[in-house]
């Protein structure tokens, strides 16, 4: 079963093309990266994944449920790490995660053992009664993936979320996303514009000007070259 | 169904904590009408004689006129400001995050437009508390009737907020929906003028007052304070309330993609 496919979507703002018949299958329990200088139509392709709204032509499947057909299925597997940040900074981290378990239906007993469980997996639980505002970038940014987990997801979206953060963080929680999909089986879309996120075994998508330029795994799509060069030389832009 | 109410309770809940938070927000949600009352109602009240129209049985000093007028402005601007700045500025990404929920859009958004509209009712208590220690108190049963009016006016007024964030995109900011919405839908209404006024000064004025929603609204209250029971006002406010929320969903439905202008 596919943990995430994409079929020949396209998408356009008024006149404006945004995405251009764009195809992938990211297999369960696979890391795979998603690379595009800004404008390339990653978050367009996130509002699409994540049903903020629907293209006309072309499909999506989330853990083998077809977004179209059975939306709040599809949405049931899927967790999701947006760009912007969506916490709420006078609550306390285990209030923010409440809600967002009542949001999939989780309350009571049911809803605090899988709260546990998500923060251990982040080593966030001694946190679990700090107030939002008081927890650094990086504290918060691993509590929103632990809440992305919180309803047991089969796939995980990211959109850029290391955006803002120093380097050794930005290592934490690339590596501890990795693992996740190792260890978990968890299907893992990751967008980014830094190839140093980016490991050779993982399977790597490049994004351009709305089309797919390549897909396989990114050691044998760079070959000799870095990432970075290998990303300049097909785009023309800095990655 | 328990996954419904579930749902219902959280978004409430989050609602309500934010805004014990948040407590600016909510003197200064409670200063604005209080400055009508005590400033301008004061200084109108020499100027401005009304006669006994019902719901008023007796002679109405115009600080008692202009009390539902007051409850209602609360509900337009707490309304809008609520629903707006679901689509604006910091709230984006948390209605990103509500969208993500595996239940129907519909119900979620409505979720959200009654935890809105609870605390709006809140703050309308709160004012009326205030104006009960200034002096202007009504019959305590009026106080309860007043709950199902301002609930309808809250989801009404709150529905046009989510409708206009989803359907219209020039109004990027806040100042343009106090210009062309809350603006005129205040002033042309009977919140501060008695319709018979308007009547006097031009027949065209009467008349577009007469059918602003806001002015039913505020006529659905104005009655409910006195125990009164205004049924023309509740069918008009009630239409107008399903027509804006089922113009506020067919603006969230993500194949319209009406949304995917403000990305």
């Amino acid at each position: 079963m596919s943990g995430l496919g994409v079929d020949n979507l396209s998408f356009d703002y008024g006149a404006k093309r945004a995405l251009q018949d764009v195809s992938f299958d990211v297999p369960r329990g696979r890391f795979c990266a998603l690379l595009g200088p800004n404008g390339a139509g990653k978050s367009t392709l996130f509002a699409l994944l994540t049903r903020l709204f629907t293209a006309p032509q072309g499909r999506i499947e989330i853990a083998g449920h077809d977004m179209a057909k059975a939306p709040r299925r599809a949405l049931g597997q899927m967790g999701v790490v947006f760009q912007q940040p969506t916490l709420d900074l006078d609550l306390s981290v285990h209030r923010n995660l409440t809600y967002f378990a009542a949001l999939h239906g989780l309350s009571g007993r049911a809803a605090d053992r899988s709260i546990e469980a998500a923060l251990d997996r982040l080593d966030m639980g001694e946190r679990r009664d700090e107030i939002v505002r008081r927890l650094n970038g990086g504290h918060r940014r691993r509590l929103e993936i632990a809440r992305s987990l919180i309803h047991r997801p089969q796939v995980l979206l990211l959109d850029e979320p290391t955006v803002g953060l120093d380097a050794a963080t930005r290592r934490a929680i690339t590596d501890h996303v990795h693992a996740l999909s190792e260890d978990q089986g968890l299907t893992v879309l990751w967008a980014t514009h830094l190839t140093d996120e980016i490991l050779d075994t993982d399977q790597l998508l490049i994004l351009h000007q709305g089309r797919l330029r390549e897909s396989g795994t990114t050691g044998d799509l760079r070959g000799d070259r870095s990432l970075a060069d290998h990303f300049l030389a097909l785009t023309g832009e800095l990655a | 169904m328990r996954v419904y109410l579930v749902v219902l309770l959280a978004i409430l809940a989050r609602e309500a904590r934010r805004f014990v938070g948040q407590r600016s927000r909510f003197v200064a949600a409670l200063i604005r009408p209080l400055l009508w009352l005590v400033v301008f109602a004061a200084g109108f009240r020499a100027a401005l004689g009304l006669s006994i129209t019902p719901p008023y049985q007796t002679y109405t000093t115009y600080e008692v006129y202009i009390v539902p007028g007051l409850c209602g402005m609360i509900l337009l601007f707490n309304g809008m400001q609520g629903s707006l700045s679901l689509v604006y500025d910091r709230e984006m990404g948390s209605m990103r995050l509500l969208l993500t929920s595996p239940l129907p859009r519909w119900w979620l958004l409505f979720c959200r437009l009654l935890a809105t509209t609870a605390i709006s009712v809140l703050q309308v208590y709160a004012f009326l508390a205030v104006t009960a220690l200034y002096g202007i108190r009504f019959d305590g049963l009026g106080y309860l009737t007043l709950l199902p009016a301002l609930l309808i006016s809250g989801i009404m007024l709150g529905s046009l907020g989510l409708a206009l964030s989803s359907l219209i995109k020039q109004l990027e900011n806040f100042a343009g929906v106090m210009n062309f919405v809350i603006f005129p839908m205040f002033f042309l209404s009977t919140a501060l003028y008695p319709l018979w006024k308007m009547a006097e000064s031009s027949k065209l004025l009467h008349d577009i007052c007469a059918v602003n929603p806001f002015t039913q609204a505020v006529e659905l209250i104005r009655f409910a304070l006195y125990g009164h029971f205004n049924g023309p006002a509740l069918i008009w406010t009630g239409l107008v309330a399903v027509i804006l929320l089922a113009l506020a969903l067919w603006g969230y439905d993500p194949a319209r993609g009406l949304i995917r202008r403000k990305h």
